[in-house]
């Protein structure tokens, strides 16, 4: 392999600099004294006590990590059947179809999902709110779950099923002795996307929240469009601080539950 | 057979989801799409989309969406080209995804700040002799955004192609006499460009949407079709020439989607090799 030379080493180093800087520009700033984003006074905490003393946004907090919590956990349940029942499918051209429905809501724009969920909870009567924002992010968190889980299904031997049925397993202890354990490395993975995806997601959540419910998401865009707010700086430290945290864990659970089998093929 | 019963549990969930989440909301869509504000049954809003403003809008918003991946993808490629030559290159693409992990209207806030009248950039120019410059609301600042936003996107599937490429072929290219452009033209781009493509779909479909990022930092200058939907549903409250303008946009997603998924030519071929 050709070893990199200094213009491509540059290149990369002006790219991982581009892409960090905002976010330490606005962390840098979380602790400046002063009122704004330019000229940085002096050292301080308090934009990071602000954001534990407003009660408001410490509610909405826990709202936005209820509502992912919620919407990974029941997502993951219901993806986890659907890619099962479409590892069963017989019918290839039924199954393709249904691939193909699944992916609609990935490849979705936010905007259409927002718009066409804001029409049907109005139309079913499903008041705005906490039940609309939850129900919102179970349904497009279900479709990445079902892409995460089916290819660890269809890795899965079919002889082991029949082994497990010869040995007189019963239906539902092949599912959860045999099927589960295989593919829990794609069910974690599924849920940990689907809760990143839910407290990452902005556009949808701002179509069918109504006025008494707000995410953080949500809530950050009202507090930007109002102008610039020190307390917006502090949550982005907090956040960035938690993100790196969950990537870390997430690739901590990912090696450890490789278990030998799974790790033959990749 | 003994288990038909079990497989309707697995299946009755998910196919309600599919039903319900998947189905019924691009029928909706479509349904209000010939509605009036008034509640009539109508073509107007498919007329008035054919008008020159919403022509105009359109053409516009195709217009920055190209921008956006044109620069994301002159950007994205060296930036994973070279990746894959580092030593512990999945490493260094995890951090480059990390930012992309960072919630969207964080990075876009950011931005207000760092080319704000105030901010670096400008004091930067004042520096260079330059003198300040509204930053903020203008078409510039917008792409760079949007393209900071969507890099990570456009890296990551290149990354893999590139990865996939067999080292083999390269060699087998400059043996036989071609230099480095011809080695990249005929042989890398040719084996990446389904890379390229999705690449350049999960960043197209998305830059035609965007409404979050044209209000925090474009100002209302800037109006995509993602804008113009948002305006629709949740200001003007005329839901039939919202769900007309996302009616276009799901076309415009389809007919991208068939552009940019054409043949699996390159995997086939890497799948052999490999």
């Amino acid at each position: 392999m050709e070893k990199l030379s200094k213009l491509p080493k540059l290149y990369l180093a002006v790219v991982f600099v581009i892409l960090y800087a905002p976010i330490f520009y606005l962390i840098f700033y979380s602790f400046n004294s002063g009122g704004g984003m330019s000229n940085f006074e002096s050292f301080t905490l308090e934009h990071y006590a602000a954001v534990f003393e407003d009660t408001r946004l410490l509610v909405i907090l826990i709202n936005t990590i209820v509502v992912a919590l919620l919407s990974a956990l029941i997502s993951t349940a219901i993806g986890v059947l659907g890619a099962i029942a479409i590892l069963f499918m017989r019918n290839k051209a039924m199954r393709n179809a249904v691939l193909s429905l699944n992916n609609i809501l990935i490849v979705s724009p936010d905007v259409i999902i927002g718009a066409s969920f804001l029409i049907l909870f109005t139309m079913i009567g499903v008041k705005l709110g906490f039940a609309s924002v939850l129900i919102s992010h179970i349904a497009f968190s279900i479709p990445i779950v079902v892409i995460m889980v089916l290819p660890k299904l269809q890795e899965m031997s079919p002889t082991l099923v029949d082994a497990a049925l010869d040995l007189g397993a019963s239906k539902r202890d092949v599912l959860t002795r045999v099927i589960i354990p295989f593919i829990k490395p794609g069910i974690l993975a599924g849920f940990f996307l689907a809760l990143t995806y839910s407290l990452d997601d902005f556009a949808v959540t701002f179509f069918v929240t109504g006025n008494g419910f707000s995410t953080l998401s949500v809530e950050i865009y009202s507090m930007a469009r109002a102008g610039i707010t020190l307390t917006i700086n502090a949550l982005s430290g907090l956040i960035f601080l938690v993100t790196v945290v969950l990537v870390i864990g997430y690739y901590a659970i990912s090696r450890k539950t490789k278990s030998p089998l799974a790790g033959v093929r990749k | 057979m003994n288990n038909k019963p079990l497989r309707t549990i697995y299946t009755i969930p998910y196919t309600a989801w599919i039903i319900l989440f998947v189905i019924a909301p691009i029928a909706l869509i479509v349904y209000y799409s010939f509605f009036d504000l008034a509640g009539n049954l109508t073509l107007d809003n498919y007329k008035s989309f054919f008008s020159s403003v919403y022509l105009k809008l359109t053409i516009s918003s195709f217009w920055y969406a190209f921008l956006i991946t044109l620069f994301s993808l002159l950007f994205a490629y060296p930036t994973a080209y070279f990746l894959t030559k580092t030593k512990h290159k999945h490493l260094w693409l995890l951090l480059i995804i990390i930012p992309s992990w960072i919630n969207l209207l964080l990075k876009t806030y950011a931005f207000i700040g760092i080319f704000g009248l105030y901010g670096p950039v400008n004091a930067f120019l004042e520096v260079m002799g330059i003198s300040k410059q509204q930053m903020l609301f203008t078409d510039f600042s917008f792409v760079f955004v949007s393209v900071y936003i969507f890099i990570p996107f456009m890296i990551l599937p290149i990354f893999n192609a590139l990865d996939k490429l067999n080292p083999a072929l390269i060699d087998a290219s400059r043996d036989l006499g071609a230099n480095a452009w011809t080695t990249f033209r005929r042989v890398i781009w040719p084996l990446t460009l389904n890379g390229v493509k999705s690449g350049i779909q999960v960043v197209f479909i998305p830059a035609l949407s965007l409404f979050m990022i044209t209000r925090l930092i474009a100002g209302n200058k800037v109006i995509t079709l993602g804008t113009a939907i948002e305006q629709q549903f949740l200001v003007t409250q005329n839901w039939g020439m919202g769900s007309t303008i996302a009616v276009f946009l799901i076309l415009f997603m389809f007919i991208i989607m068939v552009i940019t998924n054409g043949k699996e030519r390159g995997t086939t071929l890497n799948g052999k090799t490999k």
